[in-house]
């Protein structure tokens, strides 16, 4: 613990932790007390908001709303550092007949937390013969989320819950993430990809798009993500929730996109 | 011999009867009448109060019709106390729906859920029934408007026209014959004192005697509901010729 940089880390401790190492080092008692050094100059917020590895950014979650559809979209790579261990990984679910939720995050946690959310949501349509809305849902996970945050352990999550409506058959998006920040978008991403893909979504979408031209915007997204990320995402698991329910979406990811 | 089975809620008799349970219904059926009445564009709810002394401050506030949530409001019949707290426990457990879903609780989840409580009392439960029935006027947008009765049992049921509390057959009667499937509001509205009017002892009404509200939609499309004052009460017994002719009195 005691390195030649001590007097380097003692300085970069913050808070009240400061004042009370400052008291042991004029009384020379830190040597003395290692553990509790230890424990008071752990942050535990920030230790346990931090993403443990940035491949977490690098995960691509797209979402966008149209006429009568919400699309979703998920990179199907499963990674681990820089590592691949799976290129055909289906990072969503289904909540209901017409709600579908796609996540990233911390591996565990993730499906944890995703399908803890879908047990209750089926739960509820058992128990009440009648499915909750995307909009209740999606205020259902924030909750969900807000408490799991204030806990010791915090699950570290971002979502996007997309659907229509069952009763007034309009379609929604709402982004969410591991703070529990909830927000109703027409279009939507997460991690590295929302700084690629939402100036084109700004530029391109519109919200009496029909579902062809929604995959266009799809594409010309995942276009640019292959051009500008620095990983093989391994291409994109789309799905779109209609008033019908929730089907897949055949997807070309064999397209070469070369970079400029 | 009936001491040994009407002693606890929760013990059959021989022949398959919860007594409390029935005890508690037949105190109902002595409390004074609440009836309801669905139309197509809104629900009414009539009741109507006992007065009990003279001296009795009248207009304080409403006694058997309460609001629950935004678009749910219910009349008692029954023990009042009693009432109270199922009231208050329907409150609070419409609030926790909306805090945790954002949305108004489906009417008939938040009748379930009193029904819950109600029946855990035929069967757990060591001290007695609530003394109440309660009919259910609301809106949800699966379901649009609807009419819910439950009794102490913890039973409920969807109704277009129902009653509770003394004199309820003859008012389930009364109903049947004058109901009109797709009546408006107003109609209903004017049925309900009629009803109202010969189930009571007295055939000339007044607003101290009964208790008015209804839900409906304004023209934007919101839901409304609404406890009527006495003027609007006593307008519309003039309407339906209903009311004491207090000019005569004077006489």
């Amino acid at each position: 613990m005691w390195g030649p940089d001590r007097e380097l880390w003692l300085m970069s401790v913050e808070g009240p932790a400061k004042s009370a190492l400052a008291w042991l080092l004029g009384r020379g008692l830190l040597e003395l007390y290692p553990d509790f050094v230890r424990l008071m100059t752990i942050d535990w917020r920030r230790l346990a908001h931090q993403h443990p590895n940035e491949s977490v950014n690098m995960e691509v979650l797209l979402g966008i709303t149209g006429k009568d559809f919400t699309l979703i979209a998920a990179s199907k790579a499963a990674m681990r550092g820089a590592s691949i261990l799976k290129a055909e990984d289906d990072k969503t679910r289904h909540l209901n007949k017409h709600t579908l939720v796609a996540f990233s995050g911390e591996a565990g946690d993730t499906i944890q937390f995703a399908e803890y959310i879908q047990a209750n949501a089926q739960l509820y349509s058992m128990r009440n013969e009648s499915d909750l809305s995307p909009a209740a849902l999606a205020n259902y996970v924030r909750g969900e989320l807000a408490s799991s945050l204030r806990s010791r352990k915090p699950y570290n999550v971002n979502l996007l819950l997309g659907g229509v409506d069952p009763i007034t058959l309009k379609p929604c998006l709402f982004w969410l993430d591991y703070l529990a920040a909830l927000a109703p978008v027409p279009y939507a991403a997460h991690g590295y990809a929302q700084y690629y893909c939402l100036s084109i979504l700004d530029k391109h979408h519109h919200p009496d798009m029909t579902l062809v031209q929604g995959m266009k915007v799809l594409e010309m997204c995942t276009d640019e993500l292959k051009r500008r990320l620095p990983i093989d995402f391994k291409g994109m698991m789309v799905k779109a929730v209609t008033k019908d329910g929730i089907r897949d979406i055949e997807f070309n990811d064999d397209k070469i996109v070369k970079c400029p | 011999m009936s001491r040994r089975y009407d002693s606890r809620t929760t013990i059959f008799s021989p022949e398959g009867r919860l007594y409390q349970v029935e005890y508690a219904l037949e105190a109902i059926s002595h409390a004074g009448t609440a009836i309801g009445i669905l139309a197509k564009d809104g629900i009414v709810l009539a009741a109507e109060r006992k007065v009990t002394s003279k001296l009795l401050e009248q207009d304080t506030s409403a006694e058997k019709l309460y609001i629950l949530n935004d678009n749910m409001i219910c009349a008692v019949a029954g023990m009042t106390s009693d009432a109270n707290i199922l009231i208050n426990y329907a409150r609070q457990a419409a609030q926790r729906y909306l805090l945790t879903y954002n949305e108004d609780i489906p009417c008939e989840q938040l009748v379930r859920r009193l029904c819950d409580l109600k029946q855990g009392y035929t069967q757990h439960g060591g001290l007695r029934p609530f003394g109440v029935s309660f009919i259910y006027a609301g809106w949800d947008p699966q379901r649009q408007f609807q009419l819910y009765l439950s009794n102490p049992s913890g039973n409920y049921g969807g109704w277009k026209a129902t009653s509770a509390g003394a004199n309820n057959a003859s008012a389930s009667s009364l109903l049947k014959q004058d109901y009109k499937e797709d009546c408006t509001l107003k109609e209903a509205c004017a049925m309900a004192v009629k009803v109202l009017s010969k189930t009571m002892d007295s055939t000339k009404l007044s607003s101290e005697k009964i208790e008015f509200a209804t839900v409906g939609q304004t023209k934007d499309g919101k839901i409304y509901h609404r406890l009527w004052s006495a003027d609007e009460i006593t307008t519309l017994l003039k309407e339906q010729d209903l009311a004491k002719d207090e000019s005569a009195e004077d006489k």
